[in-house]
């Protein structure tokens, strides 16, 4: 039995490193948000360039990073993540420094776009989308023209118990920073505790904390005033054209997401080809069409149809007014502070 | 030889519950005593910082707040359940096996397809006000959605078969002839059911009582959607923690507490089972 275990055991391991040296050594691996670009990009990518991509899923920028730091950055070719994550991927030398002269169509992107705070000159990232965060609302069922983080976190009495804010801790904590005038970044320990309190009796005057339905929310009524990524925002007012989107005068978060190489790519070429042909102002304009989202690719904005812009103002946001919003970075070891103060804005009554 | 158990036949199962459970809960009790990473992932000194946080009166108090949502439900749902149970096993018996499958119907959809059912039903614009306004009613209803009660509610739903099935099972082997000879005795019907069925049944009960509590206590999906995200349940911390916070070690910790938290439930709940049943073995020998 002992011997047959182990014989097991053996079988079992040699099968699937050879599994995952064939896997590694035959496909480009992308790992993307599901549909975050065109569903037939991958095949078009294959048939112009004679490679054979493959596209893996992660729900969320901490599921890739965990097998990313489990594997040690091996299995992967390419990955999209937002800034403060490529931060880490870079911070841990997992990320490949970028060979700007195998990405011919970096020269599309915006002069703004290569000077981000994460990765000035793009030494290893680059840029996809990018947005900001603000309030979406029903301009037929709000009162005034919304104008502040204030109008969310202290509502009139008509808006209580009708808003709801981003569960996220990045910007749930973002919301009230914001308000009081602090960076998105902030790690003092009394700010943050401002931050919670402010939070706190925002808590009591919420529908409810939404990262995924704010906006039917807002479609069906349910909700007549949210805190929402603007791309989001763009998918309410796609259902109803009484939705505005608007960036608090106090400021927003610039959110930025990057695809990035990974150092141990076993097909550094083909990576190389593929973040091109993202780059490519026709394919990346497919981003800012079907998601709504801004593209950081002056050819693939300029060439977006007019009456889309009209229909979702936000997109006609410019780069210059996005550069003037800080990002968010990563926290390091600030990160559990955050968690905390979150969890004690959760737990509250 | 020939009367050998067969205890290979277990090996399978044995395989399949420690190459992918035993194994995988051993190496999240692991990480629990491990620092988390700059970035994230794992630093491997040992420390017991991560313990020590569970005990905090924050997360602790995290803790409690599950335990009384899940002891409500748990409760609620034991008292509704065995109620069915009692009027089910008092069917004809031909009518029963219909009754439970009845009962059980809702286990045959998906989880989550029921809880945003519960929303687009309950929601301030959702079904039931319509309805309520279709038939002239205008005042602004009570919020039914995003509440505690709400969780409850849903967790009593969801969860509600289970104590049918555990309540019908002792209630439908019980012998009529020993609540017969309790009647014959003198005793009335509530009596009876509070001196010979209730007891006769606790295992029952104490199963169903278990299932749902250990069942919710870690339930993440409802507080987040029925409950607005309001309030973090302990599911919902631990989830926070590996999908979020990317807090690893600190979220073993709490997983590590929890599982503690079950295991003494359940073992308290086999060891009341076996009591119940140990006595009756007990009276039918004297």
């Amino acid at each position: 039995m002992t011997r047959l275990t182990y014989l097991f055991g053996v079988t079992l391991g040699a099968g699937l490193a050879a599994f995952a040296v064939a896997a590694q050594a035959e496909n480009l691996v992308v790992s993307n948000w599901d549909g975050y670009m065109a569903p037939d990009a991958i095949e078009k990518f294959n048939s112009a360039t004679g490679n054979t991509a493959e596209l893996v899923l992660h729900a969320t920028n901490e599921e890739i990073m965990g097998k990313l730091i489990a594997s040690k950055g091996k299995g992967y070719d390419v990955v999209f993540v937002s800034s403060p994550f490529a931060e880490i991927l870079n911070n841990l030398g997992l990320a490949e420094t970028l060979d700007h002269s195998k990405i011919p169509n970096i020269a599309n992107l915006y002069q703004d776009a290569t000077v981000l705070k994460h990765d000035p000159g793009n030494a290893f990232s680059l840029p996809y989308a990018w947005g900001t965060t603000g309030l979406c609302y029903r301009s037929d069922l709000v009162a005034g023209t919304p104008d502040s983080w204030m109008n969310l976190l202290a509502p009139t009495a008509e808006l209580t118990g009708k808003t709801t804010m981003l569960a996220t801790d990045r910007w749930l904590l973002a919301a009230g920073q914001l308000a009081l005038g602090q960076s998105v970044n902030e790690t003092d320990q009394a700010k943050l505790e401002e931050v919670r309190d402010l939070l706190i009796s925002a808590k009591k005057t919420l529908l409810a904390y939404d990262d995924t339905t704010f906006y039917s929310k807002l479609v069906t009524g349910e909700a007549h005033l949210v805190q929402a990524w603007d791309g989001w925002c763009n998918y309410g007012i796609g259902e109803n054209a009484d939705i505005k989107y608007v960036i608090p005068k106090e400021g927003s978060d610039l959110w930025v997401d990057t695809m990035v190489i990974l150092k141990d790519s076993a097909n550094k070429e083909a990576a190389y080809a593929f973040v091109n042909y993202i780059l490519d102002a026709e394919n990346h304009r497919w981003a800012a069409e079907n998601i709504l989202y801004k593209v950081p690719n002056q050819p693939a904005m300029e060439g977006l149809d007019a009456s889309l812009i009209e229909a979702y103002p936000n997109l006609a946001m410019t780069p210059a007014e996005l550069l003037k919003l800080e990002q968010l970075r990563d926290l390091g070891e600030a990160q559990r502070a955050y968690s905390r103060i979150v969890s004690e804005i959760k737990a509250a009554n | 030889m020939a009367d050998r158990k067969p205890l290979y036949l277990m090996t399978p199962a044995l395989v399949w519950l420690s190459l992918f459970m035993v194994i995988p809960c051993l190496l999240i009790l692991a990480l629990a005593f491990f620092r988390r990473g700059i970035y994230g992932g794992i630093e491997y000194d040992f420390t017991f910082e991560n313990i020590a946080l569970v005990f905090d009166p924050l997360y602790a108090g995290i803790f409690i707040k599950s335990a009384i949502i899940a002891g409500q439900a748990a409760l609620i749902a034991s008292v509704v359940g065995y109620a069915a149970a009692y009027a089910i096993a008092a069917m004809p018996k031909s009518r029963q096996p219909l009754l439970l499958f009845l009962a059980i119907l809702p286990f045959w959809s998906n989880y989550l397809v029921r809880t945003y059912a519960w929303i687009v039903l309950l929601n301030r614009e959702g079904l039931i006000v319509s309805v309520a306004r279709a038939l002239g009613y205008n005042q602004e209803l009570p919020s039914l959605l995003y509440t505690e009660t709400a969780v409850i509610v849903g967790l009593v739903y969801n969860y509600l078969p289970f104590v049918i099935l555990a309540c019908y099972a002792p209630l439908a082997r019980m012998n009529a002839e020993i609540t017969e000879a309790s009647r014959d005795l003198g005793a009335g019907g509530w009596t009876t059911f509070r001196r010979i069925t209730l007891p006769m049944t606790v295992p029952g009960i104490a199963t169903g009582f278990v299932f749902v509590f250990v069942l919710s206590i870690g339930n993440f999906v409802t507080p987040a959607l029925l409950g607005g995200g309001q309030f973090q349940m302990i599911g919902n911390l631990v989830y926070a923690q590996f999908l979020t916070a990317n807090d690893w070690p600190f979220g073993a910790a709490l997983s590590m507490a929890l599982i503690a938290i079950m295991m003494g439930l359940l073992t308290l709940q086999t060891f009341a089972t076996e009591r119940a049943s140990g006595g009756r073995v007990r009276d039918a020998d004297g």
